[in-house]
């Protein structure tokens, strides 16, 4: 049930993220998460999957303290937390520029600094020129885009995503992918990612974690071999099938 | 329903223009757009006035027709006479004063209380069932007790005005401050943002076009109390309400009408004024389509 926030010099150096036992019951009774152990240090991209409603989602909130866990340790070590949600959940009144500003500007940094930080995570993401445009004006992806964007602005050691690529079509989907795969061989953040595409789990992660479904439990861990920066192609390759198809499987198991 | 056209004879020089006529009103983009917008209204408008002239003119008895004046007599009488001109200009600046005071002081209680009532789950359990109770009270019962109570003049009757349209105000601001995205509400609340903050940059902008769609109600409603207190009231500086309320006793018809038309008008404008000033605020970011 504890959850504490480390100083950024910590023991141990690496570790960003780590659940000991961690579990959740929520009032009404049902247990989202049993007995979650998993470590996710710097330069680690580990992504979930799992069927929906198996507490994937309620992981990243105990993580970033947006709902404590009911039992468990969660140790998170560093207090630059970037969350990107499944909605780009964007302001509509803000123009990119000013969204992107947003978390900055929630945290007292003074407007010339924060102008800055904004427009060099405007151009991480490939925005440069939308600046000045409103979100509705904006397709699906090209919101995501800033959301992600606004995340950076944080300069976050420890980056959370859940599911925010889910509502996106395929060739979108995977365009992201491959900025974000750009995004983390540049910045080595650690990474936590939610998602219930396998191909995507794989092809984005260090390490894929198998969850079941309820009560969350992590049924199966996967070490991905393949080298950043990843070739969209690799996708093809029998070993990325391969070892989709494990993945695929550990979920039909832990589904059943 | 194109058939083809004979291929020779001196007919055929017409007819393919009936049939591209035809085809062209065959199908039209959507139901009704063969006419300008304004083309419906202005027919409904004709046939009331012509079932007016019809009531004025046949069902009614000439010696009552101060009851339904015929329309024309409400400018021959009323509007083009100077006297009246003038009595109703001058009841009708009063009023609007009256009005937008009344609607200057709900909207910044009205803000206030809803505002208060989003900060805690208890303030809301005490206060809203006070605003409903405000909402569901007879006004007309109560207008000539504040009359009795606070004098019959400019402050009683902005007061009838704010009684009414506190009430949408307050609704809808709390409507929009409380159903604030949760996603955008758990960005805030990562930051560690606190109340002030979540308020100013994130509640209340969302809640804008809320607020202006009970600014527009209430606009309306302030119309109506303003004449409505002035008309129980009949004391001091007549305003558009005494004003219907003497022409009523004195059985002037086209008067009693025209002095009804300015007031509809006039809250049809204040409406109109709110509607944009609305549009202006957030018609660039919010999606009226959602």
């Amino acid at each position: 049930m504890t959850l504490t926030t480390d100083p950024p010099v910590a023991t141990t150096t690496t570790e960003l993220l780590n659940f000991s036992d961690v579990a959740m019951t929520f009032p009404n009774g049902t247990t989202a998460l049993s007995g979650v152990d998993l470590t996710v240090k710097k330069g680690e991209f580990v992504t979930v999957v799992g069927p929906s409603g198996c507490g994937k989602s309620t992981l990243l909130r105990i993580a970033s303290g947006l709902t404590p866990a009911t039992a468990g340790e969660t140790h998170v070590a560093t207090k630059r937390i970037g969350y990107v949600f499944q909605d780009a959940t964007l302001l509509p009144w803000r123009t990119v520029q000013a969204n992107v500003e947003l978390l900055a500007e929630l945290n007292g940094i003074p407007k010339k600094a924060r102008v800055a930080e904004a427009a060099k995570a405007i151009e991480l993401v490939g925005l440069k020129g939308f600046e000045k445009h409103l979100p509705k004006t904006l397709s699906g992806g090209m919101r995501m885009r800033a959301s992600l964007a606004r995340s950076l602005t944080l300069d976050p050691e420890l980056f959370l995503f859940d599911e925010p690529f889910g509502a996106l079509d395929e060739i979108t989907r995977e365009r992201l992918n491959d900025e974000l795969i750009k995004l983390f061989t540049e910045q080595q953040f650690a990474g936590l990612f939610i998602t219930h595409s396998v191909s995507e789990a794989v092809y984005l992660s260090t390490r894929v974690v198998v969850m079941s479904g309820r009560p969350g439990k992590i049924v199966e861990t996967f070490d991905v071999p393949f080298a950043y920066p990843r070739d969209p192609e690799i996708r093809f390759t029998p070993e990325f099938a391969e070892l989709a198809g494990e993945v695929s499987h550990a979920l039909r198991e832990g589904h059943s | 329903m194109t058939t083809t056209a004979p291929p020779t004879g001196p007919v055929t020089t017409s007819n393919p223009k009936i049939r591209t006529i035809s085809r062209a009103s065959e199908m039209p983009a959507r139901r009704g757009a063969r006419f300008p917008s304004w083309v419906p209204p202005v027919l409904v408008f004709v046939v009331i006035i012509a079932l007016w002239y019809f009531v004025s003119y046949v069902v009614i008895d000439p010696k009552q027709s101060f009851l339904v004046p015929p329309p024309h007599t409400i400018f021959t009488d009323a509007f083009f006479d100077p006297k009246t001109l003038g009595d109703i200009s001058e009841a009708l600046a009063r009023s609007a004063g009256v009005a937008l005071t009344g609607l200057a002081i709900a909207i910044i209680i009205g803000l206030l209380w809803a505002i208060a009532m989003s900060q805690a789950r208890w303030i809301e359990r005490s206060l809203f069932p006070y605003a409903v109770i405000l909402q569901c009270i007879p006004i007309l019962a109560l207008v000539p007790l504040i009359g009795f109570w606070f004098g019959f003049d400019f402050p009683a009757r902005v007061i009838v005005c704010v009684m009414i349209a506190l009430f949408p105000i307050v609704a809808n601001t709390l409507f929009g401050l409380q159903s604030v995205d949760k996603g955008q509400r758990e960005l805030f609340q990562l930051q560690k943002a606190n109340r002030w903050t979540v308020l100013t940059k994130l509640e209340f902008p969302a809640a804008l076009p809320a607020i202006f769609a009970g600014m527009r109600i209430s606009a309306g409603a302030s119309v109506v109390g303003a004449i409505v207190g002035d008309f129980f009231f009949r004391r001091g500086e007549p305003g558009l309400g005494a004003l219907i309320s003497n022409y009523q006793s004195r059985v002037q018809g086209p008067e009693l009408f025209a002095a009804i038309i300015t007031a509809a008008l006039f809250g049809v404008v204040v409406f109109l004024v709110f509607g944009w000033l609305g549009k202006l605020a957030v018609g660039k970011w919010y999606d009226y389509s959602k």
